[in-house]
């Protein structure tokens, strides 16, 4: 295996697209991960931390610009980006300890196409564009188009993320994201649940986002929920719909961390919860 | 196949080394460093023996290569003492017996120490979830978690 950590993107593709055992390192809390149990033999590892704006976080029409090799650790202490999408911040926080967090990344956790990536709902929820430079040139592309199966991207040969971008956070709007797990920390979801909202004077919904993972191979965008909670104010009513809607929505396995059952009701139940929080924070309360 | 020469300072010191490719960090900090305090526990990111600052962020060094580290500044459990003197952390673990085997503990100083450079006054909630990256099979947790609260409160009423 060789090691190289090019200045910038038009060296990175050219690695990239000219070995087919290439992988990108960027926080490498997966790639260190499948690399030390044999699970992946690359023959070239590409460090894309030295290329220029992979570690910035940058404003941009109104929204945020994330650069691919941002940590966690990193978003959670910029303050005017927590203030914008608390609940895409609060999902890349949960993955993984402290030390994960110090290198763990938003573009590695849809890159690593795991059906239970936290961050991933969250993303797709806030309506997230990545930034995806290849041999052909670059392509913006929705968050929800990258993960095609468990473990498989829709990427292309050479291309990789070079960052995320979170659109302008309209007024009175907010996002949230819950996972259920069985403990409190350091675990993985058996089920995910992202929304995002915006409400009007009256504080009925004018548009919204709900994901789930977890519950499929990939990240589902329910447009169902969406539908069931717009032009209508958040009482129980509404959010017995959204609940409904989600498990309806859900096309989980069973497997050790969870039955089909449970987490079809959970999908439901997360989705309820996280639009709470999502409209409070659209309204401008602590939540 | 040729070895990487990185350049790079480990507690304080301008430290060169040569690492292949596939050598993490800890397998540098261990085998060619001879730095052997920082702990290989699970190799997974999931047990934070191996835990190390690289310029001042708290990462596990099993899920770093060694070729990362060039212009970064490492610190490990080597660089908490100073001299002779215990870093308070370490003052305090022993008095209040907040270990037992012992291969844990390198982990847990680094990873509490750079939890009280950045939150002097933590919660027990917060030292718990900042701590749940470090898994120690002795003690229950009761003990360290005490022993952290005991000393960010000393480091309070000395400054």
């Amino acid at each position: 295996m060789r090691y190289e950590a090019p200045q910038d993107v038009e060296a990175a593709v050219r690695i990239l697209a000219a070995e087919q055992g290439a992988y990108v390192l960027a926080g490498g809390t997966d790639l260190l991960v499948k690399l030390r149990s044999d699970m992946i033999e690359p023959e070239v590892v590409v460090d894309i931390k030295r290329i220029a704006g992979m570690k910035a976080i940058t404003a941009e029409d109104g929204g945020w610009r994330i650069g691919a090799a941002v940590s966690g650790a990193e978003m959670g202490e910029h303050a005017s980006l927590v203030a914008d999408w608390p609940g895409v911040v609060e999902a890349a926080g949960l993955i993984g300890s402290t030390q994960v967090q110090g290198r763990a990344t938003l573009a590695g956790n849809l890159c690593n196409a795991s059906p239970a990536a936290d961050s991933v709902p969250a993303m797709v929820a806030a309506g997230a564009v990545v930034r995806v430079v290849g041999p052909k040139g670059t392509r913006d592309v929705a968050v929800i188009d990258i993960p095609k199966s468990p473990g498989k991207t829709t990427l292309e040969a050479g291309e990789f993320i070079a960052s995320v971008f979170l659109p302008a956070r309209g007024t009175r709007s907010g996002d949230a994201y819950l996972r259920f797990i069985p403990r409190t920390e350091m675990d993985i979801a058996v089920v995910g649940c992202g929304i995002s909202l915006s409400l009007d004077e009256e504080g009925r919904v004018t548009a919204a986002r709900v994901a789930l993972g977890a519950v499929g191979p990939k990240v589902i965008l329910v447009e169902a929920a969406a539908a069931a909670i717009k032009r209508r104010v958040l009482d129980e009513a509404t959010l017995s719909d959204l609940a409904e809607a989600c498990s309806k929505a859900a096309t989980p396995i069973d497997d050790k961390r969870g039955t089909v059952d449970f987490r079809r009701h959970v999908a439901g139940v997360l989705a309820r919860r996280a639009a709470v929080i999502a409209e409070a924070r659209a309204k401008g309360e602590k939540a | 196949m040729s070895r990487i020469h990185v350049t790079t300072t480990v507690n304080g010191d301008e430290t060169e080394f040569l690492c292949d490719a596939e050598a993490t960090l800890l397998d540098v900090l261990r085998d060619e460093l001879g730095l052997t305090g920082t702990k290989e526990g699970c190799g997974t990111g999931d047990c934070g023996a191996c835990s190390v600052t690289v310029d001042g962020r708290l990462v596990c060094s099993c899920l770093m290569l060694g070729a990362e580290a060039e212009g970064r500044e490492i610190t490990t459990i080597e660089g908490m003492a100073a001299g002779e003197v215990l870093h308070p952390l370490q003052q305090k673990f022993i008095e209040m017996a907040a270990l037992q085997c012992g291969i844990c503990t390198p982990g847990i100083l680094v990873a509490a120490k750079s939890l009280l450079e950045r939150n002097p006054d933590p919660s027990e909630e917060e030292v718990r979830y900042w701590l749940a990256g470090n898994l120690c099979r002795c003690t229950g947790y009761d003990k360290i978690i005490r022993a952290v609260m005991e000393t960010a409160a000393d480091l309070r009423r000395a400054s």
